[in-house]
Parts: C-alpha cells; structure tokens; sequence
C-alpha cells in the first residue's frame, strides 16, 4: 500500500480559519488539516463547519458541554466515520476513501475515551501490534522462523522496550494488559498509538479518572512526547487545569460547531465560551 | 574446577532481560535450546510410535485410531486459529475437509496412476511415494486454501452468529457440488453419491504424526509473529486494531485462508485413512464435531485443541459398545463444561515446556514464590 502514497503529490489548501499556528511551524505544510469538515447522522447535523490546521509541533485542545460532537471529530479525522462535507488533509494528502487502518499509516494515531487495549495480549504485544506495519518480514519467513524474523523480532522488541520506558512500564512489559491498573492502561494506549509512528497524535480525555498528581504527571508526560517525537498532539479533555496549563491553542466546540478559538487566556475570558458552558445571563 | 565449569556455562543460559520485574536477573534459555528439546520430544515420540506399531504392540485398529487422532487434531487446531485466535465462529470447517479430502485424493489416484503404482506400492511407501503424498496433502491444502479465499471475503464481513450462517450454508454449497458435479458437468472425479473408491491407503502413523507436529509448529510460529498480534489484536479489539494500522480485512482473510489450508490438509490425510470419500461424511455434524472439540478444549489454545480432539476421538471407539448413548454422553459433557467452564477446559492457557524448564532453573515454584508475590504486590499498588 506505501507505494501507491508515492505517486500521489501533497495538496495545498489554504488556511482560510483565522492562523493560529505557533511560529516555530510556520513555513510548512500543516500536518493536519480540516476544511468545512462535517457530518449529518440522519436529519441531525452532529458536525458542521469544522476547521483545522495543526502546525508540525503544535498541542492543540477541543473542549466543549457533553454531547458537542468532540470524539465524532476525531472519528471524523481517522475516517471512522465518513465525512458529509469536507477534507481531511494529513501532511498534504487527502484521506478522502482511505480505510481506517491506512489513515492511521499516513500518520494519524488516537487513543479513545474508553480504552480499548488488546486485554488478552502483553503489554509488550500490544506496542508490538503498533510497530507491526513498519515491521516487514514476510510472512513464511515468520512461520519458518528464517534468520530475518529473529533479527527483526529482536530489534523490534527492544525498541518497544524502549518506548515503554518512556512512561516508565518497562517492568510491566510480560503483564497481560487488562491486567495493569487504570492509569497504566491509558499510558499504554498512548504508547501504542506512538509505536505506530503518527505525525498527528489524538488523544480522547487522557486525564478521564485520574486524580490530580497523575494529571499533573500527564501534563510533563505529553510535552515530553511532543518534544521528543516532534508531532503534533490534539487533545479533548474536560479537565481545564490540562487544557489550559499544556495547550497551545484551545477550541471550544458547541453543538457541532466551533464557537471560539485561541489562545487559554482568549478562551478563558470568551464570553460566548461562558455562554456554553454556563448558559446565557437573564436579562434584567 | 566447578567454579570454571560454571563459568563457561554461562553463556549457554542466557540472561536476557526478557524476564519480568528485576530485568536481567532471571535466568532463560536460548531460542536454538528451546527447539532443539521440542523437536527432540516429538522424534522421541515419534520413534516410540513407529517401534511399538512395528513390534505389534499396537493393533492395525489401533493404529488406524491413532491416525484418525492425528486428522482431528489438525482439524481443530485449524479451526481455532479461526475460533479462538480470529475469535470469529465459522461453522463450515467440514466444507474444507471435504475440499482437501477429495483434491488430495484425487490428485494422488491420478498421479499413481500416471506413475504406474498400484496401491500395493504406495502402502509399501519408499521416497518417490512420500514426495507423491506431500505433494498430494499440500494440493489438497491449497484447494481447500482457494475455497477458503472465495468463502472468507464475502463472509467475513459479516459478523457472529452472521458469519456462522453464511459458512455452514457455504459448507452444505461444497457438499452438493461435491455431490452432483459429476452428473452435472459430466466429469469423473469425485463419483458423487456412490463414493470415490480405490484411494491407495497412503496415510501411515508417519506421515500423520509429522504432518500433526508441522501444522502445530507452523500455527504456532505464526501467532508468534506480527502476523500472529495482528489477528490476536483483531479477536481483542477490532475498533483500537483498526486505528493501529492493522488492515483488518487482510488479517481476517489470512486467518481464515490458513485455517482452511490446514483444514485441507487433514482432509488429504483423511482420504488415505478411510479409503472411501462421499460427501455425506462432510456434513453439518461433521462440522459441529470439530468445532465442540475447539470449544470443549478451550478457544485460543492449542494443547486443549489437541487434548480434547484426541479424547473426543478416541472416546466413541472407545464406547463403540454404548454408541447409541454416545450422543446424549457428548451433550450432556458439552452442557456441563458450558456451565462449569464456558472459557473451555483449558481456557486460553498455553502450555509451555521451555517455561517449565525455565522455572525450575529459577527455582521459581509455587511453595517458594515469595519473591513474586512482592513483585506482584508493587504491581498492584502502583
């Protein structure tokens, strides 16, 4: 499948939503880009209008009421759901009819709000399945244990170790996954999601049950990995203190439709924002 | 002296840092060891089988139990790499059987024939007969593999009880064609209703044995593998695999086109066993058989396939005095493991003789594992 991405050249759509891009990635190809995105389920309009466009480095939040429509635009963006109208652009290429697995190849991995690991498989098999489409052995050569599966078994085993010492894992490596404890899972998801080598990482409330010393840790943990990775993170969550203390850029989505966008401290003090999440003051 | 004994073993158990919690301290054996004693085990078994049938110590009705075994065992841990791996639940895995069974006979009756061999010839076996048979159970295999390829895309988008339906009606589609075709299209190959007769009895305790010892290695180097994570990641979760790059449909279709070559296989081993083929013996029953020995044995592991085919086979001859009970006896054992013990006998426990062996080089036995419970606990606390 790489080699038909080859053939096909980047397209270049211009941002028209006000430019919110930090300046260190300015020069450069979005590495995700939305344009009038949105999606109708029946006669309701879930989505409408969404855009986006993501610089290189950037970590970016979604916040929004219940039922605003934040996890159908990441199952919009990874092609979960098919778009009603709009592009999706991953670094230049147009998702538009890829499958879900390819989009994830193009560079755009999540995690979800409700984890989903690989419960019955280690920990170490689960950032394995991640690395499993950079890995290329065949597969007789893996049923007839060649030397190229032991060599590419053994490099991709210690790189998964590596990974896992990011979060510090790396003594949970042989536990079965639904074995580990709520926050390990969720680091794990994160992890898996990086072994598949995104451009673009999602992350669906990373902090949801979690007290605040581990927030806190997330907060380090998710700089960590952009400064490492260098990708771009774009992340929902409820918690404000998250939002507000790691984003760059911050939209707040009501309805289906993006309402305000900016800067923590342009979002904090948008009376529209206040408006959503409070309601509107009585007119005296 | 010891001490330098010791000391140039060492290389030998490797300390690896695969082992859980404190990295590099637990002891493990080499990959090249852990073959060497599996392959040593099966020959062992397999000298010990040759020489007890050669020595009359087994009977020829034994013997022909024996092979029967070894032909249910691959059927069912052929299935389960589509049950318990794929976690899907086609009931049509009689349908490939039969496919292999008649391609692989087919093949052989027609190569003989064209060598010059009578059935006399190929019992009496020689190279030139076992590279006819290996060639014959691999035709076979990939028969019932292009079966499978055309059954497996259209059904595996569907899902559970779904899929089920549209393979069984699939398996009853490959009965009836094998029933009719040669009236239909005036062929003569599989002799519809009256049985293809004449098959030169090609299958022996040898040729069964090593084709249950390579089918068991062969699926498990796979789901060893990234191919292997891939379907077990699909059976976990097939939303999350999805998202991480596994191509779902590829993987589906792998699992089940597998599960059908070996299928096809048994079936080629099958037909040198019995002699007489007719579709009949491919029906739904036959299917359901198969599929309580994967459930029976635990879904996902491969010795409780072993186990439970070889017990469920060798049980009705066993009570051939009570056969008109045996049935009420297969579902009142299915209704009680079914309440007792849904997730199968064994569950998805693998049994592991290199991680027996590594536990007795750690010392790591129950009565002293209280090095294992402090792991455990900082697992749990952290």
């Amino acid at each position: 499948m790489p080699s038909e991405k080859k053939k096909r050249r980047p397209v270049l759509v211009q941002v028209e939503t006000p430019n919110l891009i930090p300046e260190r990635d300015l020069g450069t190809i979005p590495v995700l880009q939305a344009e009038h995105l949105g999606i109708d389920f029946g006669g309701l309009t879930a989505v409408d209008d969404f855009n986006i466009a993501m610089g290189r480095t950037e970590i970016s939040g979604l916040i929004g009421p219940n039922g605003a429509g934040k996890t159908t635009i990441f199952n919009l963006l990874t092609n979960v759901y098919k778009p009603t109208r709009g592009t999706v652009l991953i670094d230049g290429y147009d998702t538009a009819g890829k499958s879900v697995a390819e989009v994830n190849r193009m560079g755009i991995a999540r995690t979800f709000q409700n984890i989903r690991l690989f419960t019955k498989m280690t920990v170490e098999e689960n950032v394995l399945v991640g690395f499993g489409n950079t890995m290329r052995s065949h597969l007789l050569s893996d049923m007839l244990r060649l030397p190229s599966h032991w060599k590419q078994e053994a490099e991709y085993r210690e790189r998964a170790l590596e990974l896992l010492d990011i979060f510090d894992m790396r003594k949970y490596s042989d536990t079965l996954a639904g074995n580990l404890p709520y926050g390990a899972q969720r680091r794990l998801e994160i992890l898996r999601a990086l072994a598949t080598g995104p451009k673009v990482l999602l992350l669906d409330e990373p902090a949801a049950g979690m007290n605040p010393a581990e927030t806190e840790e997330l907060m380090e943990n998710i700089q960590k990995i952009r400064d490492e990775f260098q990708i771009a993170i774009l992340l929902i969550e409820h918690d404000m203190s998250l939002v507000m203390g790691v984003c760059e850029v911050v939209g707040v989505l009501d309805y289906g439709k993006i309402i305000a966008k900016g800067t923590p401290e342009q979002i904090q003090n948008d009376p529209r924002v206040i408006e959503a999440y409070l309601g509107k003051q009585e007119v005296k | 002296m010891e001490e330098e004994l010791m000391a140039e073993k060492r290389p030998i158990i490797s300390t690896g840092g695969r082992g859980p919690a404190p990295a590099g301290r637990r002891r493990s054996l080499p990959m090249a060891a852990r073959y060497a004693i599996n392959a040593l085990l099966v020959l062992l078994v397999l000298v010990v089988g040759e020489l007890m049938i050669d020595g009359g110590a087994v009977t020829r009705y034994q013997t022909s139990v024996l092979q029967q075994v070894g032909v249910y065992i691959i059927m069912a841990v052929s299935l389960n790499v589509a049950t318990g791996y794929l976690g899907q639940l086609p009931l049509g895995h009689a349908g490939f059987m039969s496919v292999g069974a008649y391609g692989c006979a087919i093949f052989i009756m027609r190569l003989t024939e064209t060598l010059g061999m009578t059935g006399r010839d190929v019992v009496a076996g020689g190279p030139l007969v076992g590279l006819v048979v290996f060639a014959g159970v691999v035709f076979g295999g990939v028969c019932a593999a292009i079966a499978g390829v055309i059954i497996g895309i259209p059904a595996l988008r569907l899902k559970g009880d779904y899929l089920a339906i549209i393979t069984l009606a699939f398996a009853e589609i490959i009965r009836v064609v094998m029933l009719n075709i040669d009236d239909v299209l005036g062929f003569e190959l599989t002799r519809g209703a009256a049985g293809l007769t004449g098959i030169p009895s090609y299958s022996n305790f040898l040729n069964v044995f090593l084709a249950v010892a390579v089918v068991c290695f062969l699926v498990h180097t796979m789901m060893k593998s990234r191919h292997g994570r891939a379907i077990l990641a699909i059976r976990d979760n097939e939303i999350a695999a999805e998202a991480t790059g596994v191509n779902t449909t590829y993987y589906k279709t792998l699992a089940f086109v597998v599960s059908a070559f070996f299928a096809g296989v048994a079936g080629g081993l099958y037909a040198g066993c019995v002699g007489v083929l007719q579709p009949a013996n491919f029906g739904f029953m036959q299917s359901i058989e198969i599929l309580v020995m994967v459930v029976l044995g635990g879904m996902g592991s491969m010795l409780g396939s072993v186990l439970s085919a070889t017990v469920l086979t060798i049980l009705p001859e066993a009570l051939r005095a009570f056969s008109d009970y045996r049935m009420i006896a297969y579902a009142i054992v299915l209704i009680l493991v079914m309440i007792f013990r849904p997730q199968g006998l064994l569950g998805s426990y693998d049994f592991s003789l290199s991680r027996v062996i590594e536990r007795v080089m750690n010392r790591d036995f129950p009565w002293n594992r209280s090095k294992g419970t402090a792991e455990g606990k900082e697992a749990a606390d952290a």
